[in-house]
């Protein structure tokens, strides 16, 4: 083995990567479990699939646009179809693994955009969607970022994706529940959750998952993993009580809805501050980040967009939340990079708002530019008696809970 | 008096109810059925097995109605549950020999009348 490769942080990516892969499933279920009966599936698969679709992009010329070194806004196509990218130390662990590791970041963004436009997209224009978005949303600004790019070279602090991952995630989402437009029931008929254990199971493996993605991005198994680690506990661990007492004043009711969405919001909101601040902060951030999601929610269901599961109030206010908070409660003692504005340098915070705006400008323009042109080449939408009818059986010809009765087998799958 | 059963495509039973609520008809049930009513087939397919669901989830309303609600609360099933395609449903209208209502004992007219309306 190479001298600059260490065995400790090689192990720990490994896992860190399973885990990571691992809360796009996950995700799955969080979803999956919201939308209604006959959606289930179909739910479940815009996650499923972004593992496959958004993963071979990320081979063949994502990992090569985020992590090349051709300029501060592109980087290039040196690792296109993984051209050079073998067991050589980047960092302290395999390049190889590193691409891993950032693919299931790339998975997961585009995953999350799913939640605005359940229940009423075509499958196929969906596929053709998350993949070009991870090409041309996702890669470029994960280059700015961590890639050498300019927000990075700003000082912009995202420990692990609060801007590249949630808020943009957030801003796609918001510009796709508008042009695919609301579903036909919406603001018209109760859309009720077919299992809200699901949902809890989903929120659970991902606060699992998410030790990956947030301990993970320390790329080693030191110091500045073991903090990320631990703010990944409390902080949602915060953000569930402060959810849970609102539920409790509000309505006198706490909701397991609401438990599985504090949790996300709080796992969102520490994500870009994980190893920059320190456990007590994090425990700060994550009671802080429940009130503007918490309110956002309950407004935006008042509304007439229809971001059927709430991604802008969970992922792009909880990811705003902590991206700034980030740019106030970092600390060299802690993280011996960085200071913010409890210790002293307010210009973080403003640096931190550039690489929100810059990211939700972005985001925003280049989805709405692939929505389009996909509209233009083909029906983004299911029509009315599909969506009816329910998605699972007219998207995938399947159905999440048959019964089976009256089923008559087809042999040799042909109709007789 | 008469019942009138209705069987209706599941999506839509929202529409009916509302649209019998408006209507003002106030007592009925519903139970989830399945059938089979000349629909278009539909084929599913579980890794190699392809099947041809003969028989589709409806939604069954029973409403037990005077004489001269018969009209309106056809008329709304009717509005809330067509699709115009194949498959929207039937609905049948039955006489009634006697209903009771359980509580008071009621018979017939003032049974199928809802609460707080004078049976006129």
């Amino acid at each position: 083995m190479p001298p600059n490769i260490s065995p400790a942080d090689t192990a720990w990516l490994l896992i860190a990567t399973a885990l990571v892969l691992m809360m796009t499933p996950a995700l799955g279920f969080f979803y999956g479990g919201m939308v209604r009966a006959k959606n289930a599936l179909n739910t479940l698969m815009m996650s499923f699939s972004a593992l496959g679709f958004v993963g071979l992009a990320w081979a063949f010329f994502g990992y090569s646009i985020a992590f090349g070194h051709s300029n501060q806004w592109w980087g290039g196509g040196e690792y296109f179809f993984l051209r050079g990218v073998g067991l050589d130390a980047n960092g302290t662990i395999p390049h190889v693994l590193y691409f891993a590791y950032q693919g299931t970041f790339a998975i997961i963004t585009a995953a999350l955009i799913s939640g605005a436009i359940v229940e009423r997209m075509r499958f196929g224009p969906y596929l053709a969607f998350i993949t070009l978005w991870s090409l041309v949303v996702y890669a470029p600004i994960a280059h700015w970022v961590w890639g050498g790019g300019w927000i990075g070279k700003l000082g912009a602090l995202d420990f692990a994706g609060g801007t590249v991952v949630h808020v943009n995630a957030a801003a796609a989402a918001l510009v796709c529940a508008v042009v695919v437009g609301a579903r036909k029931d919406y603001a018209r008929q109760a859309i009720l959750p077919q299992n809200v254990p699901f949902t809890l199971l989903g929120a659970g493996l991902l606060w699992l998952g998410w030790f990956g993605f947030n301990a993970g991005s320390a790329l080693g198994a030191n110091r500045s993993a073991a903090l990320a680690f631990t703010n990944t506990m409390f902080a949602p661990i915060a953000t569930l009580v402060v959810w849970t007492l609102l539920d409790l004043f509000r309505s006198g009711k706490a909701t397991a809805v609401g438990a599985a969405t504090g949790i996300v919001v709080g796992l969102v909101a520490i994500t870009p501050a994980a190893g920059f601040i320190s456990p007590m902060s994090a425990i700060f951030l994550g009671a802080f980040a429940a009130f503007p999601s918490y309110f956002t929610l309950l407004y935006r269901a008042r509304t007439r967009l229809d971001d059927s599961l709430d991604v802008v109030a969970a992922h792009g206010v909880g990811g705003i939340v902590g991206a700034l908070l980030t740019g106030v409660l970092a600390q060299k003692s802690w993280n011996g990079t960085a200071d913010g504005v409890i210790a002293g340098n307010w210009s973080q915070l403003g640096i931190q708002a550039i690489a929100i705006v810059a990211t939700i400008v972005y985001s925003g323009a280049a989805t709405l530019l692939i929505v389009k042109v996909l509209s233009a080449v083909t029906t983004i939408r299911t029509q009315a008696r599909e969506e009816g009818l329910g998605l699972d059986f007219t998207q995938h010809g399947e159905e999440a809970y048959s019964r089976g009765e009256g089923a008559i087998l087809l042999l040799d799958g042909r109709n007789e | 008096m008469k019942l009138v059963v209705a069987i209706i495509r599941p999506e839509r039973l929202n529409n009916v109810l509302e649209a019998l609520f408006r209507a003002k008809v106030a007592g009925l049930t519903i139970s989830r059925v399945q059938g089979h009513g000349g629909e278009i087939e539909r084929v599913e397919t579980y890794r190699g097995t392809t099947v041809k669901m003969e028989l589709t989830d409806k939604v069954r309303l029973e409403i037990g109605v005077s004489d001269h609600f018969v009209e309106p609360t056809v008329k709304a099933i009717m509005q809330g549950a067509r699709t115009g395609d194949v498959g929207d449903g039937k609905i049948f209208v039955v006489p009634v020999e006697h209903v009771y209502r359980i509580r008071t004992g009621e018979l017939d007219r003032a049974a199928v009348t809802p609460v707080g309306v004078p049976p006129d």
